[in-house]
């Protein structure tokens, strides 16, 4: 049986789908029978989800002015042609 | 410069092209700047919006335009920082190995009215503060994360698009979770995010 240590390190492995056998099945042997690595594994879940909230942000006026203009500059080729 | 091959096939896709990438313009700037900070986001996204109208004629599926744009973006990061020869910072792993998070926030409590205290601890941070903490991390680790657990792409595509092998990917990824959670915590309390009478 793995300690909780080793089943940490290998928690959001195993959330990634990316941990390989015989150690996926270790890691949910240690789930089985550990609380407190469950809370972890929740944990890192909510932690993924946290990264993976939409990325939004507020463009400032004066890049968006500049990157706009760029759009223009390349509609105006197309026009040229 | 657009030669006359590269450009879109017509009026049309020229609209279509203005109109996604208008839409798309904060989404692009923000992951610019988790990606490579604030003082060169906007180059990226300039290079990015110059290759995208070149290719944007072999874009056959409107869905497929944001995650089309984003991966253009983050191949523009990855010339970019392959022409400056940017090496990756160095940083002490012993700082963020054994960390634990849950653990941390488990021990120290600082909600001790919270019914669900790991939870709320997060809730304290703003996507400015998330982008802060990650901006203080070195590329090594803060791309992986931006890559994998923001824009998702798989670990393995993720691998090959900072080209590295996958072993080392998952090494990156697995110490950049453990940094990142050292580091939210550091920041929170050099902040005052995890004092009881701050949480709303």
């Amino acid at each position: 049986m793995i300690t909780c240590a080793e089943a940490v390190r290998e928690l959001w492995a195993y959330l990634d789908g990316v941990i390989e056998e015989p150690e996926r099945k270790k890691v949910e042997e240690h789930l089985a029978f550990c609380r407190r690595c469950c809370g972890e594994l929740e944990f890192a879940e909510e932690l993924r989800a946290f990264l993976a909230r939409p990325v939004a942000g507020e463009l400032p006026a004066d890049v968006h002015a500049r990157l706009s203009a760029i759009l223009d500059d390349l509609e105006g080729q197309w026009a040229a042609t | 410069m657009c030669t006359r091959a590269d450009q879109p096939r017509s009026r049309v896709d020229d609209e279509r092209f203005r109109s996604l990438a208008e839409s798309e313009l904060p989404r692009l700037y923000a992951l610019a700047r988790y990606l490579i900070g604030d003082n060169e986001a906007e180059d990226v996204v300039q290079d990015c919006l110059l290759r995208a109208y070149r290719g944007f004629a072999g874009l056959e599926d409107d869905d497929a335009g944001p995650a089309w744009l984003s991966r253009i973006l983050v191949n523009c990061f990855r010339d970019r920082l392959r022409a400056h020869g940017r090496e990756p910072d160095l940083v002490e792993f012993d700082e963020a190995d054994d960390f634990s998070l849950y653990r941390k926030i488990a021990d120290e409590d600082p909600f001790p009215y919270s019914d669900s205290v790991h939870l709320d601890f997060l809730e304290q941070f703003g996507r400015e503060d998330v982008r802060a903490v990650l901006a203080g991390m070195p590329d090594h680790y803060r791309v992986p994360l931006v890559l994998v657990y923001m824009v998702g792409y798989e670990v393995k595509e993720a691998a090959f698009m900072v080209d590295v092998p996958l072993g080392t990917m998952l090494a990156r990824l697995h110490r950049g979770r453990k940094l990142f959670e050292r580091r939210l915590w550091d920041y929170a309390e050099r902040h005052g995010l995890v004092r009881e009478e701050v949480r709303t």
